[in-house]
Order: structure tokens, then C-alpha cells, then sequence
């Protein structure tokens, strides 16, 4: 890759909660890495190589997504690393950490080192695997975990099939400690799940199809919670979408316990009544809630009980979404997406701009305990630019992504990412036709 | 009307207007005359997923008298279990030329899935739990047929009403009529209802049963007993079953329903099921007459409109 070894990103405002930095200034990438920052106009162009205006625009630090399906290796029909990190970077994360429910399961070290290897080779972002919980993800004895941190994996989950057994999770708990590493909860309750296939309550019940009640993820929220306060583990609750167990999460919190939580831009902003005409593409577990759980969702972001953002982006084909709504797979894409749906909230007030970039930032940074997340001197330069004003539809051809089902195409977002930077490489760009109506 | 996917989605008007018609078939019948042929040249497809005999039957008779001809299928399992997609199979169908397709499936929202991808005039003969509408259209003419006008009429709706596709049909078109509908069954049965269709619910028959004009008893879906639901069918007849015993707290002229098939001894004692207040049989030569009305409504509603004036029926 050839590239500028010198980058001024001139007048943008700087958004870096890692330092509590809100101000408008210039950015200086040499090498890869954040050289200087500055009040504007103090670090002379002639400095650097190509400069990039950033006028109107704001500077964050690269977006990253503790929870993604990248698919590969064995579901490469659904996304590849390749077009898994295209998306990301043109949706603002330079960072990914992606799940292990491929096929085979990233239960083991030589999995893990196949992930790390083909995204140094085909990936325009980083990536991080999150290594399985248990062999094949099938809930009965420990993966390979130490193995698995040496080839790079950041936490571990068995994210998809919540681990039933509380015996297993609670020694995964405790073994997680020797490597430091967050245990990451898909948590429902699968026996009171059952078949359930959309929240439970009277639309379930109208439209036919088994619902999944509210009381099967605080079930498991609590039982994390407990096990959490029973082995001092770092424990994390992967796409939380019901009112009743953030406010597990909150008293957990209150208590010390070193418990975080994420949400996804989806259960922020859909909820169940999207399913009536049985769009396969707001299929997921767990699944959309209610416009209450939705406003108690935001307000936990906003005031950080929720730590971080997290996409849950979930690409399948059409073989897997246009069939009967019992037997379509759970998930939706969330990459491109994200940005948009979540900057609605900066937008109405909700949250404030500094917790918004914090949580899609600094908090996942913290809980897969990698080094990025900060525009501060010496670090790497993934920065994202947002033009947070412009109005935008998602269509078809915008999608990286292999697959298409994402409930929110055609769908007019406003906030958009103008260039994402990976190790101070432009890994995206905005084209010109797109940018067209940017003022 | 292009489709028939539910009967939530049906109004008062639309609702009293395929009764009306479904009565001028009825009526035309009992007077020796054919049934206008309004499916002439047309092919509706019979399409069930799910093992069926009566409805299936009931739709190929409805087709066959009003002139049209049918193929179709009845097979267990679902499209994805064969290997082709339920899509595939529904375009594959439409290939060969049908005007509609009656489609019964056990996922909810398949016909709604098939109305969407194929762009073909679908009804819906029952998906998963979700509706089915010709039962509760037919469950709603038999009762107006007995009971005369339903406004303020007091229906119990007895069983599984949970996973009951024939519950759902009925609580929406019921209520339009103005029937007073009551849901009774054991709690693991009894689903969250909308209050806006101002069901009641209750537990015990016994308490409901009293003040009935017609009781229509659920199937017992013996097939899907596999979830903890209900300790067993012998204590579920004990405490919710239509015994003989049970059916003298009825007033006399209280009708008892049943979409059929019946487990006798289980939900409903053969004695009940053959009594004189059974309308069972009434309700399979009424689901002619109701399909008949729904057919030509989609098929050929111009032919329909023409007839209906024709022989001075005003619907």
C-alpha cells in the first residue's frame, strides 16, 4: 500500500473522550501514527503531505464494533472478512471484533490465528476475534481460551447460544481471568425462549407467531449479574433490549460489580411493531421490544448504565431471509448503519456528543482491552470524519456487505461518514456523486 | 378483494357482505338451481402444507361449483424440509397458470409471505397459530344462521385458544358483529388479547358456561403436546372438557361449535358432539357456502356483483 506518510486533517472539530477533548483543530498523522494536535492553523501545512479539509466536519476517533459476524471461514456466502471490513470502514469503525459462531467454531487457537491471518491479508480494518466459550459453542466444556488470546482473541462468547449451563459459565468466568479477558453473555434464558420468534405480548399473540418473552433475557442478566459477583469476572451483556434487566445492570453497577452492557442501534430504534407485516429482515434475537424498553434503552445510553454501542451486524442471503418468518435466521446488517441511527440521538438531544463518540469509541476499547479508541499523540491513526448534517437514503448500492437484510434500506439517515483512516491509511472515502449534495 | 390473508383485516361491511353472499349460494342451492359457474376457466391452486382433509375438501367443492377447476397438494411438512423454498414452490405454481392460491401452512404469515413474492391473489386456508379466516367466516354464519343477529350474543371460546388459528379468526370477526366473546381454558392457554377487542377471559367453565348462546370447543392439538402445557388430557377433560355432565349447565338452545376434527372423550364427549345442540355438521355444509362466497369475491368479484343483482340479492 503506498500512501501519503503524512496526513493534516485541517479545522474539524475534535470529538476525543478518551482525553475530554471537544474542540475544533488540526490533526497531524505521521506514519501511521498522531503526531500533533493543535488550535487551527498552528501546524504548518507544509508539514505534511496531503492535507484534507475538514471543515464542517466532525474528527473522531476510528468507531470501533465489539460485536460483529463476519462469517468467515465457512459462511462465506453471507460476508467474507473482505467485504465484512469494507463495510465497517465505510460505516466509521476501524476496529471490529467479530464472533465465533463460524463454521468451524472459533473455538480454538488455530482458528483464531486463520482469522487474524486472512484479515491482515484481505481486511481494510482491524479485526479481533472474540473466541467461543465453549467447544462448538455447545455449552459443555471450556474452549481452548488460553490458546486463543495468544493467537489474539479479545474476549470470549458463545454469543447466539446463550451457555444454559451456570456450572460452565461460572468457571468460564473464573478461568477468564488468567488472560484478563471479558466474558460476553448472549443472555436469554433458550428453555423460556423455547420457539419463541418475536417479543411476547398481544402482537405476538396476533400475528400468530410464539413469542419470546421479556422475563427470558432478565432471567439470564440476573444470573450473570450473580455469577459475576461470585468470580469478580469481567462481564459483558451483549445486545440488551429490555427495560426491566437494564435496571439489573444498573443496581450491578451501583453494587461495584465489573459488569458492562451493550446496545445495538437496532433495539434503540425499532421496536416489535415493525414485525406486522412479517419482515423477516426485524427478525432477531433477542428480539424487538417495545417503545417503552426503546426509550429506557436511549436514556441508559445516554447516562452511560449502557456502556457502549455495539452493531450485532448479522449479514445473511436471501436463502436464509425470504422464507417462512419461523424459519428465517435471527439478525440483521448493522455496519453502515449504525452511524446514523445512533447520531438521531445527538441529533434529539438524547445524549450528549461527547457520550455518543464515547460509546462507540473509548467504552469497547476498554472492554476488549485493545489500544485504540484515542486520537492521543503516539497512538495509531484510525480516525473517522462525519459530516453529521448530511442527509442521506441507504440503498442497495450502497451496501459492502455481501448480503442485503437490513430492514432500513430506503430508509432517508442523516449523519454520514466522509473518510475513515486505519492506521493513518485512507481505508474509505466518500465518492464524489455521494457527497454531490453535501453543502 | 384480492386476497384473503385475515379476518382482523376485515370490516363489518366486508364481513356482513360475504355472509350475504355465501346466503344467496345457500339459498340458490336450496331451491335445486345451479350455482352460477363465476370460476369458469379459472384454476385456484390448493396449496397445504399441513396435512388437511376438511378444508381442503370444503375449498375443492366450493372451486368445482362455481365451475372453476383446482389442483393442489396436501403434504406434511414444511417446503424447506423438501428442499425447495416455499417462494420456489408457490412461482413453480404459478407457472402453470392459477388465477389463486389457497394456502395453508404451519408457519404464521406464510400466505402473507406468498401474496408479497408471488404477486397472486392468495387466501389463507390457516397459518401456524395466526388466522383462519374461512373457519371464523363460517363459525360466524352458522352462528348468525342459529342465533340470529350477533350483537350482544354470548360466545365461549373453550380450549387451547393459545395455539388456535380458529380462536383468532373468530375473536376479530365475532367481535365486529357484536358478539360478546369470552376466552375460557387453562392460563398456559389463554394468549395476552388486544383490550381493544374487549374479550373476557376465564378459567372455569363452569362459570361462563351458564349464560352462553353458543359454545365453540378447540381442538386439543394432541400433536403439539410435546411442551409442558398441561399435565394430561385426562385432567384437562375433568377440569375444561365438554362432558356430558358439564353441557346440563347450558340453557336450552345453547349451540355447541367445533372446527373439527373432534377428539371425542378429550375436549368433547360424544355425547355432547352427537347432541342435538351440536352444530357441527352444520358448520362443514355452511364452510361450503362461505369458501363459495370468498372464492368468487377474489376470483371474479365484477361476475359476483352481476349475479348477486341478477337474482335480486342485495348485499
Amino acid at each position: 500500500m503506498s500512501k501519503p506518510n503524512s496526513i493534516l486533517i485541517q479545522n474539524g472539530r475534535v470529538i476525543d473522550p478518551s482525553q475530554n477533548y471537544d474542540a475544533v483543530a488540526d490533526i497531524l498523522i505521521v506514519d501511521g501514527k498522531i503526531a500533533a494536535m493543535d488550535s487551527p492553523g498552528k501546524i504548518p501545512a507544509a508539514r505534511a503531505q496531503k492535507v484534507m479539509n475538514a471543515q464542517g466536519k466532525w474528527v473522531l476517533p476510528g468507531l470501533i464494533d465489539a460485536h460483529v459476524h463476519l462469517r468467515e471461514p465457512g459462511l462465506e456466502y453471507k460476508e467474507t472478512i473482505e467485504t465484512g471490513t469494507r463495510a465497517a470502514v465505510a460505516g466509521g469503525f476501524t476496529s471490529v471484533a467479530c464472533m465465533a459462531n463460524t463454521q468451524p467454531v472459533n473455538d480454538n487457537p488455530a482458528v483464531t490465528a486463520y482469522i487474524r491471518e486472512k484479515a491482515r491479508a484481505v481486511g481494510v480494518c482491524r479485526v479481533f476475534p472474540i473466541g467461543a466459550v465453549s467447544k462448538g459453542l455447545k455449552g459443555e466444556s471450556l474452549a481452548e481460551i488460553g490458546g486463543m488470546v495468544r493467537e489474539g482473541a479479545c474476549a470470549i462468547s458463545d454469543d447466539g447460544m446463550p451457555v444454559m449451563n451456570s456450572y460452565l459459565m461460572r468457571k468460564a468466568m473464573e478461568y477468564s481471568k488468567a488472560f484478563d479477558i471479558a466474558v460476553i453473555s448472549h443472555a436469554e434464558d433458550a428453555n423460556l425462549v423455547a420457539q419463541g420468534v418475536m417479543n411476547e405480548g398481544v402482537l405476538s399473540s396476533e400475528l400468530g407467531l410464539r413469542g419470546n418473552p421479556s422475563a427470558a433475557e432478565e432471567i439470564m442478566v440476573a444470573r450473570e449479574i450473580a455469577l459475576c459477583r461470585l468470580t469478580g469476572a469481567r462481564t459483558h451483556i451483549a445486545h440488551l433490549s429490555t427495560a426491566l434487566a437494564l435496571a439489573h445492570v444498573k443496581r450491578a453497577k451501583e453494587e461495584g460489580l465489573s459488569v458492562t452492557a451493550e446496545v445495538s442501534p437496532h433495539h434503540l430504534t425499532l421496536s416489535e411493531n415493525s414485525l406486522t407485516t412479517y419482515d423477516t429482515c426485524c427478525k432477531m434475537a433477542p428480539p424487538l421490544r417495545t417503545d417503552r424498553d426503546i426509550e429506557a434503552l436511549q436514556k441508559g445510553l445516554a447516562e452511560g448504565v449502557i456502556d457502549l454501542i455495539a452493531t450485532d451486524h448479522a449479514p445473511h442471503g436471501i436463502v436464509d431471509k425470504a422464507v417462512e418468518f419461523d424459519h428465517a435466521a435471527n439478525g440483521i446488517l448493522g455496519l453502515q448503519t449504525a452511524l446514523p441511527l445512533t447520531l438521531d440521538l445527538v441529533h434529539r438531544g438524547i445524549m450528549s456528543p461527547a457520550r455518543w463518540v464515547e460509546s462507540l469509541t473509548l467504552k469497547p476499547a476498554q472492554l476488549l482491552r485493545i489500544p485504540h479508541g484515542s486520537l492521543r499523540i503516539g497512538a495509531d491513526a484510525d480516525i473517522t470524519l462525519i459530516d453529521p448534517e448530511h442527509e442521506w437514503t441507504f440503498t442497495t448500492g450502497e451496501i459492502f456487505s455481501k448480503s442485503h437484510n437490513s430492514p432500513f434500506l430506503g430508509a432517508k439517515l442523516k449523519g454520514r461518514v466522509t473518510a475513515t483512516l486505519v492506521g493513518g491509511h485512507l481505508a474509505y472515502e466518500i465518492h464524489s456523486s455521494q457527497s454531490e449534495s453535501l453543502k | 378483494m384480492t386476497n384473503l390473508l385475515t379476518g382482523s383485516s376485515l370490516s363489518a361491511v366486508d364481513i356482513k357482505r360475504l355472509l350475504a353472499t355465501a346466503r344467496a349460494f345457500a339459498q340458490t342451492t336450496a331451491t335445486g338451481k345451479a350455482p352460477p359457474h363465476l370460476l369458469s376457466g379459472q384454476t385456484v391452486a390448493l396449496m397445504f402444507f399441513e396435512n388437511s382433509t376438511r378444508t381442503r375438501l370444503s375449498f375443492e367443492t366450493a372451486v368445482r361449483r362455481l365451475g372453476g377447476s383446482s389442483l393442489g397438494f396436501s403434504s406434511g411438512g414444511s417446503s424447506v424440509q423438501k428442499g425447495e423454498s416455499l417462494i420456489d414452490t408457490a412461482l413453480n405454481i404459478k407457472a402453470m397458470g392459477v388465477h389463486a392460491m389457497v394456502i395453508r401452512h404451519s408457519s404464521s404469515g406464510s400466505p402473507a409471505l406468498v401474496a408479497q413474492a408471488v404477486k397472486t391473489s392468495v387466501i389463507n386456508a390457516g397459518d401456524g397459530f395466526h388466522e383462519h379466516p374461512t373457519q371464523g367466516l363460517l363459525d360466524a354464519y352458522t352462528l348468525e344462521d342459529r342465533l340470529g343477529d350477533l350483537q350482544g350474543k354470548r360466545v365461549v371460546i373453550l380450549g387451547d385458544v393459545l395455539h388456535s388459528r380458529v380462536a383468532r379468526s373468530n375473536l376479530h370477526i365475532l367481535s365486529r358483529l357484536g358478539a360478546q366473546v369470552t376466552v375460557c381454558g387453562p392460563p398456559t392457554w389463554i394468549p395476552p388479547i388486544s383490550p381493544e377487542l374487549k374479550i373476557r377471559t376465564a378459567i372455569h367453565p363452569d362459570e361462563v358456561l351458564r349464560d352462553a348462546d353458543a359454545v365453540m370447543t378447540l381442538r386439543i392439538q394432541l400433536e403439539r403436546q410435546g411442551l409442558a402445557q398441561i399435565p394430561s388430557l385426562a385432567e384437562y377433560r375433568e377440569f375444561w372438557g365438554l362432558t356430558a355432565e358439564r353441557i346440563r349447565l347450558l340453557k336450552p338452545g345453547t349451540i355447541i361449535l367445533h372446527p373439527g376434527p373432534v377428539n371425542r372423550g378429550v375436549e368433547m364427549d360424544s355425547e355432547v358432539a352427537d347432541s342435538e345442540n351440536s352444530v357441527i355438521l352444520d358448520q362443514v355444509q355452511n364452510g361450503i357456502y362461505v369458501r363459495m362466497a370468498v372464492l368468487a369475491s377474489v376470483c371474479n368479484p365484477d361476475g359476483l356483483e352481476r349475479w348477486l343483482l341478477g337474482e335480486g340479492h342485495h348485499v
